[in-house]
């Protein structure tokens, strides 16, 4: 199996002989070399666990403090992907690094959202990366990758001491002293020349060592954006690989967006609410599995994750989900006490109260769509893409949305857009249109938009972000995308590879 | 000397004579050659002209300096203005596929207006100037040109007389030719402390830490300060005056000076107080007060237009070209006698033309004497033409800049193929 190589362009010429020199990777030049179908899997999947951790820890700790770099240095160790140590020559990892780094280039290079996303977390990692390097290999780093950055000698330092500690606030006599500074062309730091926050002289700005990241950090983007670019062009060629196109596909599909795990409205949903609620502000697919808890007094599993979590993200708390659960599930075939046993257990797993005591968070449009579709009896799923067009249709009806919206409804379902099926029915059970900015995908989204249109209580929004994670155990996927003809990969392996990933997203 | 009455209506019958034989071709080529390091620099060159009844035509382009010469003496420009160097001759942009016609690279460039000060000079307004207020000038090139060379490394800057109420600055390193736009705004953001328009009072504002480039542009501004604002422009002297210079005061001591002024007279006096009081506050109270030297900065420091410095493919008005209301050519300043440098002894294009005429002097002959071995007459006439006139100096200025350059080149070269170690 080959790379297309898409960048003809060589760094330097005697530096790059040992391929793996530095620890730390600027992802200049692409792989060259053969790998296997299932390392070309592995590396790439362990590779989205890391930069999904990022984010994620990104969202909950301050990206430069201890606890940020604890957890992550945990995270990183795990797939065999912590470089940082450039003492020993880690020649797998670094590998696996490089080679897993550009395989995801392939899957996010190809709209703007998952450059951003890519970007973000490949400069998040980088950070972390770099703040841990020891003074001597950031110098190494510079120089590896003809970044013309040096730093000055104590006694330049001295000489200029006056000057560096009027040019920024951030700089005292103190940190002159003790920290590293670095001579950078004033072409490299244009924000901080047009804000004069720096010492600026002969052409070079004077830069204290916790800056210099960030110079360095605007030029990995630069680079990266640029790549991405490249790649996105060069992205038909490889697509045009049979074995590739699924995972890939697959790959940039991974929901992300905001969790909806916490929210800051949590408890101001009191269970009588939620009936009236039910029928203004949630999705097609909420709505109908409250119907259905109605109605039948009971949920299989599936339907119970589904809507379970999604109360969890309205903000219902734990005690409030269980009197709401056993209250119904008792006026049917459940007792008390049967439910005690058996079903609360289940919610207060998904509370993160037993067990591994993870805390779940609800499910993405993508992985209600994509995952355990639902059989006879089950009440879960999105129904722009798992009910029979007539039922649907029906459905619709009977929710009072008018004929010409049902149709481009229905329309829209044809063309296999159930996102944006579901948006329209938004626009039209709220009488509003969506601007061009807001892009359904996330069913807890869809309840806190209306609840901001409605001025409700359940629009709060800040929110604490976590893994996806399904405690239960699944059945094979089908491919996520019906690409007909030939092709595609036995029905078999294609499972098998979604059902890897899916597995990441849902931590057994 | 005196300057020949110049009249608008005679620049056609003076435009020709100045293009045939005064205008300096080749100085002009040598420096738009840049040495030829890189194929097609002058070709690819933009010019602008301006032509009688204001007919303006772009993207002329010229394949050498015969061509350029050629076409001007036919075109007989009233103004010419330089643009960009582009991927593509100018000339053929319309035979270039869309999109790939773009400008690549360009001297870094400055424009100090002087009606950008009408709201802090009292001599003059609009379009003119005098000796008074030319001071501002002063200022300004002392303090650009500082801050061009030392804080950013450049080291070939031209300055140019604009031919009425201001000054241009042709930065020509290579590397201000390479600049970016964003570089281009960085740098010319770095330059700017006076921000606002009509309807801000307070242009200037500090607060800690005070930059080393503000400690360095104060240090000039000082040097003029009290002979230009407390004499010439006598900002502390008239009631008018002296409101406009309270509005930029903080409150209490605005009250505690208007007390004070009633009995105060003498500007000198009055500044003085202003400035003690500063340093007081800055003893006393927690945030920095740094309104005395806002003041300073407000009148004096230089006002750059931020748009004329960003695009690469700006277009200015070129050295040498004439000034069509003034008649005035611009011409380099030469910053050794830069406090000398009067406006108003600038050749105009009437009088370098009566100079022609005028019978030749016992230097030119000599100087005759050593071009004998020159090649064509016709070279010989023309270098000794511009040379019995007033515009010889600047022309020499010019070629002095121009030398500079190609010894940089030089140097450049012989550290690249490192046979020489020169000291940047």
């Amino acid at each position: 199996m080959q790379f297309y190589s898409r960048r003809k362009k060589l760094i330097g010429n005697s530096q790059t002989e040992q391929l793996y020199g530095h620890c730390l990777q600027f992802y200049g030049q692409p792989p060259i070399e053969n790998i296997s179908l299932s390392e070309f899997e592995t590396f790439a999947v362990d590779r989205l666990k890391l930069l999904k951790t990022v984010e994620n820890l990104g969202v909950s700790y301050v990206k430069t403090s201890e606890l940020y770099t604890k957890k992550l240095d945990a995270e990183e160790f795990l797939p065999g992907l912590n470089v940082r140590n450039c003492e020993t020559d880690e020649y797998e990892k670094r590998r696996k690094d490089h080679i897993s780094h550009f395989i995801l280039r392939l899957a996010y290079c190809q709209t703007e959202d998952l450059r951003r996303w890519f970007i973000q977390q490949e400069i998040d990692l980088f950070r972390y990366r770099f703040n841990d390097l020891p003074s001597k290999n950031i110098g190494q780093f510079l120089q590896y990758n003809n970044l013309h950055y040096h730093t000055i000698s104590i006694d330049e330092k001295k000489k200029l001491m006056d000057k560096l500690v009027t040019s920024s606030f951030a700089v005292s006599g103190s940190t002159v002293d003790g920290k590293d500074f670095y001579k950078v062309p004033f072409q490299d730091a244009l924000d901080l020349v047009r804000t004069r926050k720096v010492y600026l002289n002969g052409g070079y700005v004077y830069i204290p060592h916790q800056d210099i990241v960030t110079i360095v950090l605007n030029d990995f983007r630069t680079r990266l954006s640029k790549a991405l670019a490249l790649t996105a062009r060069s992205l038909p060629a490889v697509q045009s690989d049979e074995r590739l196109q699924p995972l890939l596909n697959h790959l940039s599909h991974a929901y992300v967006g905001q969790d909806y795990s916490i929210q800051k409205s949590i408890g101001k949903i009191s269970l009588e609410q939620i009936d009236p609620l039910s029928a203004k502000s949630y999705p097609l697919c909420m709505r109908q599995l409250h119907r259905g808890l109605r109605d039948s007094h009971h949920l299989r599993h599936g339907g119970r994750m589904q809507y379970g979590l999604f109360l969890k993200g309205i903000g219902l708390t734990l005690d409030q989900a269980l009197q709401f659960w056993r209250s119904e599930f008792v006026k049917g075939k459940v007792d008390a006490d049967k439910f005690d046993k058996a079903y609360a257990y289940s919610i207060r797993h998904m509370f993160g109260k037993e067990g591994k005591r993870t805390d779940y968070t609800p499910y993405s449009c993508m992985k209600v769509i994509l995952s355990n579709p639902p059989s006879q009896g089950d009440q879960h799923g999105c129904p722009f893409r798992h009910s029979d067009p007539e039922l649907l249709k029906q459905k619709l009806q009977s929710y009072k949305v008018s004929p010409s919206g049902i149709s481009q409804i229905l329309e829209l379902v044809k063309g296999m857009h159930y996102q944006l099926a579901c948006q329209k029915y938004f626009e039209l059970t709220h009488s509003v249109r969506t601007d061009s900015g807001f892009s359904l995908n996330h069913p807890n989204q869809y309840f806190m938009e209306s609840q901001k249109l409605l001025g409700g209580p359940g629009a709060g929004v800040k929110v604490e972000v976590k893994r996806e994670d399904n405690p239960a155990t699944k059945p094979p996927n089908p491919s996520p995308h019906q690409t007909p003809g030939p092709g595609n990969l036995p029905q078999e392996v294609a499972a098998e590879i979604t059902e890897d990933l899916d597995s990441f997203f849902q931590d057994a | 000397m005196t300057t020949a009455d110049y009249d608008q209506a005679s620049l056609p019958d003076l435009l020709p004579l100045y293009y045939r034989r005064l205008f300096p071709f080749s100085q002009y080529h040598r420096w738009l050659n840049y040495g030829g390091v890189t194929k097609n620099y002058f070709q690819n060159r933009e010019f602008s002209f301006t032509l009688k009844d204001d007919i303006y035509v772009r993207y002329q382009s010229f394949s050498t300096q015969n061509e350029l010469e050629k076409e001007m003496q036919k075109m007989n420009p009233y103004k010419i203005d330089i643009g960009a160097v582009y991927s593509h001759r100018p000339n053929q942009h319309n035979t270039v596929k869309s999109g790939s016609f773009q400008a690549l690279e360009k001297e870094l460039v400055f424009d100090i207006d002087m009606t950008d000060y009408d709201d802090v000079r009292s001599c003059c307004s609009g379009a003119d100037i005098c000796p008074k207020c030319w001071t501002l000038m002063t200022i300004a090139i002392r303090i650009l040109d500082r801050a061009l060379r030392d804080d950013f490394g450049f080291r070939h800057c031209l300055w140019v007389y604009s031919g009425r109420r201001g000054v241009h600055c042709w930065v020509c390193d290579e590397a201000a030719r390479k600049l970016s736009v964003a570089a281009r705004s960085a740098v010319a953001e770095y330059l700017s402390l006076v921000k606002g328009g009509d309807e801000t009072v307070r242009k200037v504002v500090l607060s800690d830490p005070i930059h080393p480039f503000i400690t360095e542009s104060l240090t000039v501004v000082e040097n003029y300060f009290s002979q230009y604002a407390l004499l010439g422009q006598d900002i502390l002297g008239s009631k008018e005056a002296v409101d406009k210079v309270l509005a930029l005061l903080p409150e209490d001591v605005r009250k505690k000076l208007l007390q004070y002024f009633q009995t105060e007279k003498n500007p000198e006096k009055r500044w003085d107080t202003i400035r003690s009081m500063a340093q007081d506050k800055r003893m006393t109270a927690k945030k920095g007060h740094y309104f005395e030297m806002e003041i300073m900065l407000q009148y004096c420091y230089p006002r750059l237009d931020v748009n004329v410095s960003k695009g690469v493919n700006h277009l200015l008005k070129s050295p040498f070209s004439v000034h069509p209301k003034t008649g005035r050519i611009s011409v380099p300043i030469d910053l050794r006698e830069l406090d000398r440098f009067d406006p108003f002894e600038v050749p105009t294009i009437s009088l370098i033309c009566e100079e022609l005429d005028q019978p030749k002097t016992e230097e030119e002959q000599d100087d005759n004497m050593e071009n004998e071995n020159k090649k064509e007459a016709g070279e010989r006439r023309k270098m000794r033409d511009y040379k019995r006139t007033s515009l010889a100096k600047y022309v020499k200025l010019f070629d002095n800049f121009l030398e500079e350059m190609a010894h940089s080149r030089k140097g450049e070269v012989l550290k690249n193929s490192g046979e020489c170690n020169l000291n940047p």
